[in-house]
């Protein structure tokens, strides 16, 4: 694995990135790192270059200037914000794993089962519920082992259970394979028990650090306004009730 | 010879559209460009036109035309403007102008009624053998990048992701429309060649469980319709093209009522 998680080297930093599209500088001078084994999360409001800047870090979008450094053979698992299923297209579980390379039912199996849907290798596509869609496209990235997991709004369209349920499983597998992750995410509450660290971004990094940190940061609080003591108290909340909610919540998803 | 029949030229003609026909027709419909593939078989009047008027091959003109509408239509589409009205403009417009310029040419009467609506029983054995090169070439295109227009279909940010460039295989789809197109002009004509694309395959869709038995099955269902449209509108003395059409709409009624799964 690159960057043994004793000398903490970045798996990937970004050095004074600026990403233009269609002209507008979306992303200015951003400079971060993600180390070994963290969760990091993005939050930000609409607009602010979230998803375009994981979309640099995997190298779907060219940097204006600075650059993107990974660490050398650096795998990344990336979970992309929708999946499109035209009913029209039969598509089985399994299949849609095999794309575009082949693999083995082994890679298959386990990957499903570390994403929760142990058995949804033979299901349509198109027949899946969101919260089972978003697990799909988890397992697929996590088929090559990944270093590193990238996941944008992952739980977009879960009801709050569903989005619960889906960041635990997050945590469960960088617990299972010591893998970093990095995701963006608008459920601050959730954000702030699941993430290592947060990184409040609207163009430039605005702050980063622990979640209570970046939760009382004066740019924090310009950026999300009234509703971050809210989520900051949510957070404390979760946080003193956390093996209770986990516990019941997990048996619901396995019923 | 064989091939000396109208009757059997005919037939081949149809079967080779179709061949290649159904399986592009699956990703007509997977990725709704249902209206693009309007637009670019209407531009592919004009491109007659513009052929004849040059006294360029016909077929070379379709193609040419079409093509250029396809990646004009999806240049659009990459800078997210090609909505649903700007499609229609463009298919409709394309078609309003191909005819004007037809009527405008000097001492040339093209028929117009066999480009829009297909005129299969005069395909010459030079029209089949371009038939036949244009499906060929569609059929090897759709199976040298099989996976990775199908992992491009499923979303854009998934097939980066998985290194392949989805602009990249929406292009080999784009040059795959047009071939089909001014292969399909002859036979079916602009106006329906987007019927033998989206129907075989609609019909296809309750019967599969994977995408390559619907393209095969779109491809088989296709076939049929364009062998018992050639024979059939011999019996009933009905336009050959139109024919093909409605009786790939009555296959694809069945399917609907038979369908295992209904969707």
């Amino acid at each position: 694995m690159p960057g043994d998680p004793r000398v903490t080297l970045p798996l990937i930093r970004t050095e004074n990135l600026d990403v233009r599209q269609g002209g507008r500088l979306v992303l200015h001078g951003i400079d971060l790192s993600i180390r070994a084994g963290e969760i990091v999360t993005l939050v930000g409001p609409n607009g602010s270059g979230k998803s375009t800047l994981l979309r640099a870090m995997i190298g779907a979008v060219a940097p204006s200037a600075g650059r993107v450094v990974r660490a050398p053979d650096l795998r990344i698992g990336y979970v992309p914000q929708t999946l499109s299923t035209d009913p029209h297209l039969p598509m089985t579980v399994r299949r849609f794993l095999g794309l575009p390379h082949a693999i083995t039912d082994t890679q298959a199996q386990a990957a499903l089962h570390r994403a929760g849907l142990p058995h949804a290798g033979r299901q349509q596509l198109a027949d899946l519920s969101g919260g089972q869609r978003q697990r799909i496209l988890l397992a697929r990235a996590l088929l090559h082992d990944p270093h590193l997991l990238i996941l944008d709004e992952p739980t977009q369209g879960l009801d709050q259970p569903g989005s619960a349920a889906f960041y635990r499983q997050i945590a469960a597998i960088r617990a299972e394979t010591g893998c970093a992750v990095l995701m963006v995410s608008h459920e601050l509450h959730v954000v702030m028990a699941a993430s290592d660290r947060v990184i409040c971004l609207n163009g430039h990094v605005c702050c980063e650090g622990h979640p209570e940190h970046v939760a009382s940061a004066p740019e924090y609080r310009a950026l999300f306004g009234t509703g971050t003591g809210g989520a900051l108290a949510l957070y404390r909340h979760e946080h003193g009730h956390d093996h209770h909610h986990d516990h019941s919540h997990t048996d619901d998803e396995h019923a | 010879m064989l091939l000396d029949s109208f009757l059997i030229r005919a037939a081949l003609a149809g079967l080779g559209v179709a061949l290649a026909a159904g399986p592009l027709g699956c990703f007509v419909v997977w990725r709704r460009m249902a209206y693009f593939s309007d637009a670019t078989a209407h531009a592919s009047i004009l491109g007659v036109a513009l052929a004849v008027a040059v006294d360029a091959p016909v077929f070379g003109g379709a193609l040419v035309v079409a093509l250029l509408m396809a990646l004009a239509v999806s240049t659009l589409a990459d800078r997210g403007t090609a909505s649903d009205t700007i499609l229609g403009v463009t298919a409709h417009a394309a078609l309003a102008l191909g005819l004007v310029t037809a009527s405008l040419l000097p001492n040339v009467r093209i028929d117009l009624m066999g480009y829009l609506f297909g005129d299969i029983l005069s395909v010459t054995k030079a029209d089949l053998a371009l038939v036949w090169i244009g499906a060929l070439v569609v059929a090897g295109l759709l199976t040298w990048r099989w996976s990775a227009l199908l992992t491009a279909t499923l979303g854009a940010d998934l097939s980066r992701a998985a290194g392949i460039d989805p602009k990249r295989e929406q292009l080999f789809l784009t040059i795959a429309l047009a071939v089909v197109v001014a292969c399909g002009i002859k036979v079916v004509g602009a106006l329906l060649i987007g019927a033998l694309l989206l129907i075989p395959a609609a019909t296809a869709r309750p019967f599969c469980r994977t995408p390559e038995r619907m393209a095969g099955l779109a491809a088989l269902i296709g076939m049929v319709c364009a062998a018992l449209g050639v024979v059939g509108s011999l019996y009933v003395d009905t336009p050959v093209g139109p024919s093909i059409v409605s009786i790939a709409f009555g296959f694809f009624v069945l399917s609907r009522l038979w369908s295992p799964r209904l969707r």
